[in-house]
This record gives C-alpha cells, structure tokens and sequence, in this order.
C-alpha cells in the first residue's frame, strides 16, 4: 500500500521551483505574464498597504483588537458624539499604528460637517474626515450637494477629506475638484448588506476617477468586497457585516482575503467576457472519433 | 450655564480644566467647545466657565 504524503504549506516552501522563463497567455491577449507590483493606497500623500478599511464597532471593545488584527487593517474610523464619564473610551482599545478615520455623522449640512470635523481632530490629531452628511434615518443617504461644499471648506484648511457619497459620477468629479483625497461611494443603503446595488455607477467613477474610490455602504459579504475590488476599487470599507458577523475577528480576516484577491485579480487583468457560445478549453483536434 | 445640552447649575466661576477634572472627565480624550469655539488643550486652564456657558465636551464613540 503506498502512502501519499500530504502537502502542507512548509512542504511547498521546501521546494521552490526554479526560475521559469516568460510565457504568453494562452488565452486571450498576448500579453506576457509578469509579477504585478501593488502601489500603496495613497490618501493625501499618506500610504497604506492595507486596501480594507474597517469600522470600529457595534460589538465588544474588547473585540476591536482582534478583529483590526485579523482585519489587516491600517485604518479604523469612529464617530463623534457628547461625552460621558461612565463610557469607555474606544480609543484605549484601538491598536498602537492604526490611522483613526473620524466620520461626521450626525451632521445635517455642510457647516455642522466642519464644526465635527474640527473637534476630531482637536480630540485625534488627525487630519483625516470622513464626510457624512445626511437629513433623515430611514436610508441615511448622502446630500451631495453639502457633501461637496464641505469637501471644498475642509481642503481648504488642509484636512484629509474623504467624502461618502452617493454614486453620481458628476458629484464625484466635483468632489475631486473640492479638493477630496478620495472618494466613498455607497454600494447600497448604510448597514443593510444589500451589496454593490450601484455598480453601473460605480464602474464609471472608477473609470473616470483621479483619485482613490472607497466602495462604503452596504457591502454585506466577503464575495461582494472581492466583486469591487474586481471592478477597479481602491479600497473596501466594511462596518455592519464584520459587526453583525457571528464570529467578529473571522468575518474580518474573511474579508482581508477577498478584498486581497479581488485586487490581485484585477491587476492581474480579468479574461474577457464572452456571450452566446462557448470557448473551448481543451484542443478541438484529435479526437477519438 | 449647559453642558452638552443640559442646564447646570455653577456655583463659582472655574475653568475649562477644573471642571473636566472635577466631574471625572479624561481630558486628554475629549474636545471642548465653548460657546461656539473650540478650545485647544493648551487654552484650557485659562478658559473660564460662568453661568452664561454653552459648553460641548466630546469624545470618540465607535461608529463607521
């Protein structure tokens, strides 16, 4: 009886193979097959290696360490809200190195956002905002229009804005223009894990984008972040999936590996889309018959 | 004067500093703003509170 020596990660590691020469796709296009380098994620002039930003709760703070670690994560965003003196301080559970990303959620309009975002930073010493700015709490939508005026004021007095966004390819141009380091566009409404319901939108913001594009809301599942980061995203933000995950620390290192791969297999260049009829993938000739 | 958008009663004038010290506040994970104004770490212990005060002190809170 022969025994078959299972391959184990260290057993691969032994034996690496030995340089390969070039060889051209065997599908498709030509192009040789090369390694792809990543650029880092630049946001303002600060980099991160890290394509998956992540929110900082709705479960146990004593949560929050493992679940950035299992994450991979660089940076973590909070909310702003009137203090209290029983209430823990979730800064004490965030981890030594991680960028804090304040939001300006509760603000109503363009003024209320700089008034947070200042106070964030008079608390964080950070220069990064997070733009929210939304009327009601039934689809908590962004206002473009305050979202780009606050974008302009917050630039101008040198903040690292990133703007949510409702997926209009005209206000995320203006957006740019305002002086936005990035752009966040809802893949579907906040917290309900519909998933990327805006795509055809999304893709001619990626298309058309100068500056980084942050699919935000809505991303529900692993699959979908993989599925952006596919499409062209730059980066993933996820807050209600990690959070109302069964297993918090897990469902993050879930979605630290399809954002990875969906980023890999979109520098590495999807295959094109054929309609109607099959392509074969083994030789139509030689047959047996 | 109020405080995060209740009426407090002050006895005496104090400052910015005092009263975060006194009521158990942490300083250094909060920002205040008094009377529309932020004021910075370094103005608090001369930023004096009377009884005409509007004053916001706040703090990170998980969110996304």
């Amino acid at each position: 009886m022969s025994t078959i020596t299972p391959v184990t990660e260290a057993s691969v590691d032994a034996t690496p193979l030995p340089p390969q020469p070039a060889v051209v796709n065997p599908v498709g296009t030509a192009a040789p097959i090369l390694p792809v380098e990543d650029k880092p994620l630049n946001l303002g002039g600060h980099e991160f290696h890290s394509r998956f930003i992540l929110g900082s709760g709705r479960y146990d703070l004593n949560l929050i360490k493992a679940t950035v670690e299992h994450a991979g994560t660089e940076i973590v965003t909070m909310a702003l809200r009137r203090a209290t003196t029983t209430e823990n301080s979730v800064l004490d559970y965030i981890p030594e190195g991680i960028t804090l990303l304040p939001n300006t959620s509760g603000a109503r309009n363009a003024e209320e956002a700089v008034r947070i975002a200042r106070l964030a930073r008079e608390v964080c010493h950070t220069d990064f905002v997070k733009v929210e700015i939304e009327h009601e709490t039934k689809y908590l939508l962004p206002d473009n229009a305050e979202t780009i005026r606050a974008t302009e004021m917050l630039a101008g007095e040198g903040f690292v804005v990133m703007p949510y966004m409702f997926p209009d390819p005209i206000a995320a141009r203006q957006l740019e223009e305002a002086g936005a380091a990035a752009v966040m566009p809802l893949g579907s409404l906040i917290g309900s894990n519909m998933g990327l319901r805006m795509r055809d939108f999304i893709e001619i913001i990626i298309a058309n984008a100068n500056v980084p594009v942050i699919i935000d809301a809505g991303i529900g599942r692993p699959s979908q972040a993989c599925d952006a980061m596919e499409m062209g995203a730059d980066a993933v933000m996820a807050y209600t999936a990690v959070a109302s995950a069964g297993n918090i620390p897990l469902m993050a290192e879930a979605f630290r590996h399809a954002i990875d791969a969906g980023r890999a297999a979109y520098l590495s260049g999807l295959g094109k889309v054929t309609e109607g009829h099959a392509v074969p993938s083994s030789p139509t000739t030689g047959y047996l018959h | 004067m109020q405080v995060n958008g209740e009426h407090v009663t002050l006895e005496a004038p104090v400052s910015v500093a005092d009263y975060l010290e006194t009521h158990g506040y942490r300083a250094e994970r909060v920002a205040i703003e008094l009377n529309g104004e932020i004021v910075p770490r370094a103005a608090r212990a001369e930023a004096m509170l009377d009884d005409q005060a509007v004053l916001e002190i706040v703090q990170f809170v998980q969110g996304g």
